[in-house]
């Protein structure tokens, strides 16, 4: 709760920094806020705080709320060039903050209003963010039809909060699973809610059916906000549907489980094999970004004691190897003025470094040992296993081999291909400091990771 | 401790040797491989030739989920962990008259690749395992792709989704067993055991195939071999030697480790099938062997043919199949490397693989003559040369399961004769042509090499019984720990 009211007047600040004139010092007191939160966040760990039975600091908030708060950090550092435009600078860093508020109320919510606020606060400035690149027409066009499909969604999750609270009478967690227990929920009503929730729940984890926004809305909004789209945004909304539907709706299961099963085995293979055939790396990250949601899927349909940890753990890896990709795609494409994966042709031999960092986050992604990409499949394949969804492990298997194809394709571009110019990339020095430390954490990951799955 | 320094000492060697630059890599590397070579050898020293783990090492790695990081060295890995050190700096010494570029990245990913083999040959816990295996796929890629030949980029491509998809199946046969395991979950090797034989025999068949298929596609076995003869021709020798010498052991050694004591009822109800296939496999390759122009492919082919017996005879599941597949391994891992090393010289100097094209180059060169005709004769198995004891061995494990499959196998050895000594007649004798009348004479290196082959081919020809010494007691303990799960 502290990290959130510090991350809420943080928001305030970066929009004083305008009137106040300290836009300068802005960036580095965004920094130190972030990293006092984390202290702050790490306090409320163990204690299980509620407050007015709004907002739940139980040991799962606590941890998906360190993930976001060190995933956004990371993505400060990478981000600094998007800060550095003297107009609207202020906007932007308001903006970024106030989506950070919204994500750690989406993780700690405990109340259905809270869960909805927490997901218009995030989507709002999201909104804004896509299309910030004012005079680019596909960000403009990013930004349109992200707020339409995401309006769209959000009236399908508020007619689904509407008639569970027509069932139940409550917009609490606990009593909504009091009255579906003890038999005084209107049941029919309560199945039909809990379907609608879970439509506008896919449609923000970017689940197929739902995903037709995802692709056209990260190719065309501004790199960095790409990377916050399929880093930060999607682990709060996996831990947003993972709440409600690992508590909440277990008891319905049967209602919902079906429905989600299917939903996997469509991400997985929809991801993975239209990102086959992309040619802009961007548009292929996106695809696979779909396809990583697959994946979590299999963790939140085994609903078992793995469950928790193993979104944790994976949302934590997939995240960290994001921002390095997106990261050196930003590198690349400002460079080379073009995303395709072409631009990456003899990449080992003008930047081995970035080579070698790419190739460490692309084999993470790709789940290939030692990294922290495949202890988190790994993972995810025990929890469904041991929940007999041996069905979905294989497909999902076949999917990650399918993965491996178009990582790979930019790991030869990388090694193989001849490039056309012999120059350098010139890398900024933050950015060189960011992506060492991603890739060492990548491998601590790998290598350690009782660290982080013990937490939950 | 020792087996941890085995482990890491190439890790770190291979991570320093990125650091360095000019010529002196060759050297460098070597040392660490000797050195390694030399540590491998003192654990022999101290090693009691019974059939207990020793050297163990055991540290709780992920400890919410029962992984550790479990090692230990009985026979079986000795051996195995003998031949890789013994090989690997043998192939550096390959290397010192080829001029690679990024030299120092090459050794690297061959040391670091090095630490995964030792790493997979003295796993005691199966996800340890599973990583070292995954592990040593990386450098080996790299290898591939970096210093590869023609259309390298696909081939090596295939060649990682082909033994990836294989390993995938394992892993899911790994965990699937591990939710079996009593009590709180665990990955360690006798867990592991225990939880594989108290299944009944449908579900040991599952667990049979799923790791099958991994075994197979390394090794590899008919029909998962399509990946082979491309990756071994296109890769450089070097990795072509680290291909068939040690890594293809990865596959015949988790046959033996993992895959028998796991799912004994599995595989003896599966057996004829898989013993078909690996049987059918040996008469397959040695048939299109003889059919080969390119020499190194020829070769490639007679790997599958090899390692096809091995895995016959391991799948046997008696003491001389699997005491032969040890042996023959070792065999094999020699005489391969120093047949891909004479593919290489003749390479080099001539600019060409094709047999049809040379001749005569015994007239120019009849030290290089002698020399490759004692590989040659290791490799078709010549008693009183190192292949025979271990074929022999096999043929009589097969032999004890069903003599049919064994007098097919059997038809290897003649088969295997007739490719090899047609390409050497036609490239060693007859006439000389323009091509081969300038073949150079051998450099010091390649002469040591040779040597240091062909030492190892006469020398445990004659004297196999140290090595049998060293992994008999671990068979037998393996093969009465088998019968009483058969309830033989």
């Amino acid at each position: 709760m502290k990290a959130l009211v510090l991350l809420s007047s943080l928001g305030v600040i970066a929009l004083l920094a305008e009137i106040f004139s300290f836009k300068k010092l802005l960036y580095p007191i965004v920094l130190l806020g972030l990293i006092t939160a984390f202290v702050l966040n790490i306090f409320d760990w163990d204690t299980n705080h509620t407050y007015f039975k709004m907002m739940q600091y139980d040991n799962y908030a606590v941890a998906f709320t360190g993930v976001i708060i060190v995933v956004a950090f990371l993505w400060f550092i990478m981000a600094e060039g998007f800060f550095k435009e003297e107009t609207n600078l202020t906007d932007h860093f308001a903006l970024v903050l106030f989506a950070l508020v919204g994500a750690v109320m989406m993780v700690s919510y405990n109340n259905m209003a809270m869960l909805f606020l927490g997901i218009e606060i995030l989507s709002i400035p999201m909104y804004i963010l896509a299309g910030s690149n004012k005079t680019d027409v596909s960000s403009n066009e990013s930004a349109f039809k992200y707020l339409i499909m995401g309006a769209f969604a959000t009236g399908f999750l508020l007619f689904g909060i509407a008639l569970i609270y027509g069932a139940t009478g409550s917009f609490d967690l606990s009593e909504i699973v009091n009255a579906v227990s003890s038999g005084t929920a209107a049941m029919s009503i309560f199945s039909v809610g809990v379907l609608l929730m879970l439509v506008g729940m896919a449609f923000k984890v970017s689940a197929a059916p739902f995903h037709f926004w995802a692709p056209d809305v990260y190719q065309g909004a501004p790199t960095m906000i790409t990377a916050f789209m399929s880093t930060i945004v999607k682990t709060a909304a996996f831990a947003a549907f993972l709440r409600l539907f690992s508590t909440t709706f277990m008891e319905v299961s049967g209602v919902w489980m079906n429905v989600v099963w299917v939903m996997a085995a469509l991400t997985l293979l929809v991801g993975n094999i239209t990102a086959v055939v992309q040619t802009s790396t961007k548009r292929m990250l996106a695809y696979s970004s779909v396809a990583h949601a697959g994946y979590m899927l299999l963790a939140l349909l085994a609903g078992n004691e793995y469950s928790n940890s193993a979104i944790l753990f994976y949302a934590a890896a997939y995240s960290i190897g994001s921002i390095a990709t997106f990261c050196i795609v930003h590198i690349i494409s400002t460079a080379k003025n073009s995303d395709g994966v072409d631009s990456f042709n003899g990449l080992a031999k003008t930047n081995p470094f970035l080579a070698i960092v790419m190739t460490i986050a692309l084999l993470s992604l790709a789940g290939i040992p030692p990294t922290a990409g495949f202890f988190a499949k790994y993972y995810i394949f025990t929890s469904a296993f041991v929940a007999g969804n041996v069905g979905l492990v294989l497909i999902a298997i076949i999917a990650s081999l399918i993965g491996v194809y178009y990582y790979f394709r930019l790991i030869i571009a990388m090694y193989f291909k001849e490039s056309i110019g012999t120059e350098a990339v010139p890398v900024e020095s933050n950015h060189k400091l960011l992506l060492l430390f991603i890739a060492i954490l990548i491998i601590a990951m790998g290598l350690f990771p009782d660290c982080v799955i013990k937490l939950l | 401790m020792i087996t941890l320094l085995l482990i890491f000492f190439p890790l770190v060697a291979g991570l320093l040797l990125l650091f360095v630059k000019g010529p002196k890599v060759k050297t460098l590397a070597l040392g660490a491989a000797i050195l390694e070579f030399a540590i491998a050898v003192f654990a022999l020293t101290q090693f009691h030739q019974d059939a207990t783990t020793q050297f163990e090492w055991n540290y709780a790695w992920v400890q919410s989920l029962g992984i550790t990081f479990h090692v230990g060295i009985d026979g079986i890995s000795m051996l195995l962990v003998l031949l890789t050190t013994f090989l690997v700096p043998v192939i550096i010494l390959t290397s010192f008259n080829t001029e690679h570029k990024n030299p120092s990245a090459f050794y690297s990913l061959i040391l670091i690749m090095q630490m995964a083999l030792v790493g997979v040959f003295v796993s005691l816990d199966g996800f340890l395992f599973y990583v070292f295996w995954e592990l040593a796929l990386i450098p080996i890629y790299f290898i591939c792709l970096l210093w590869g030949g023609e259309d390298r980029a696909r081939i090596t491509f295939k060649f990682f989704v082909y033994t990836l998809a294989g390993s995938l199946f394992m892993l899911g046969g790994l965990i699937y067993l591990y939710l079996h395991t009593p009590g709180e979950h665990s990955f360690d090797i006798a867990a592991l055991y225990t939880a594989g034989q108290s299944l009944d025999v449908v579900h040991q068949g599952y667990v049979f195939w799923a790791m099958f298929i991994a075994f197979a596609v390394k090794m590899p076995v008919f029909p998962f071999h399509t990946w082979q003869p491309d990756t071994y021709t296109t890769a450089p020798t070097q990795g072509t030697m680290m291909l068939s010498g040690i890594m293809l052991k990865m596959g015949t050694f988790g046959v033996i480790r993992w895959l028998l004591p796991l799912a004994p009822l599995g595989v003896e109800k599966y057996a004829n099938i898989a013993i078909g296939l690996a049987v059918f496999g040996v008469v397959y390759a040695s048939c299109i062997a003889i059919a080969q122009k390119d020499f190194k492919r020829l070769i490639a082919y007679s790997s599958i043919a090899h390692v096809g017996l091995i895995a016959a005879g391991i799948l046997s599941m008696n003491t001389q199949g699997v005491q032969g597949a040890m042996i023959q391994m070792l065999s094999h891992g020699v005489n391969v490397v120093g047949l891909f090393f004479i593919v290489d010289l003749i390479q080099k100097r001539t600019n060409t693989r094709e047999i049809a094209a040379l001749g005569g180059i015994r007239n120019v060169n009849p030290q290089f003559a002698v020399l490759f005709l004692i590989v040659l004769l290791g490799s078709v198995a010549l008693p009183l040369t190192n292949g025979f004891v271990g074929e022999f061995l096999l043929l009589n494990g097969v032999y004890q399961f069903n003599p049919w499959m064994a007098g097919f196998a059997g038809l290897s050895v003649i088969l295997g004769a007739v490719y090899m000594l047609r390409s050497y007649q036609s490239i060693m004798l007859g006439e000389t042509n323009t091509i081969t009348s300038s073949f150079a004479p051998l450099e010091t290196s390649e002469k040591a090499v040779l040597i240091i082959i062909c030492a190892a081919i006469i020398v445990f020809g004659v004297f196999p019984k140290p090595l049998t010494d060293i992994v008999s007691p671990s068979v037998d303990q393996l093969i009465t720990g088998l019968n009483t799960a058969l309830g033989k």
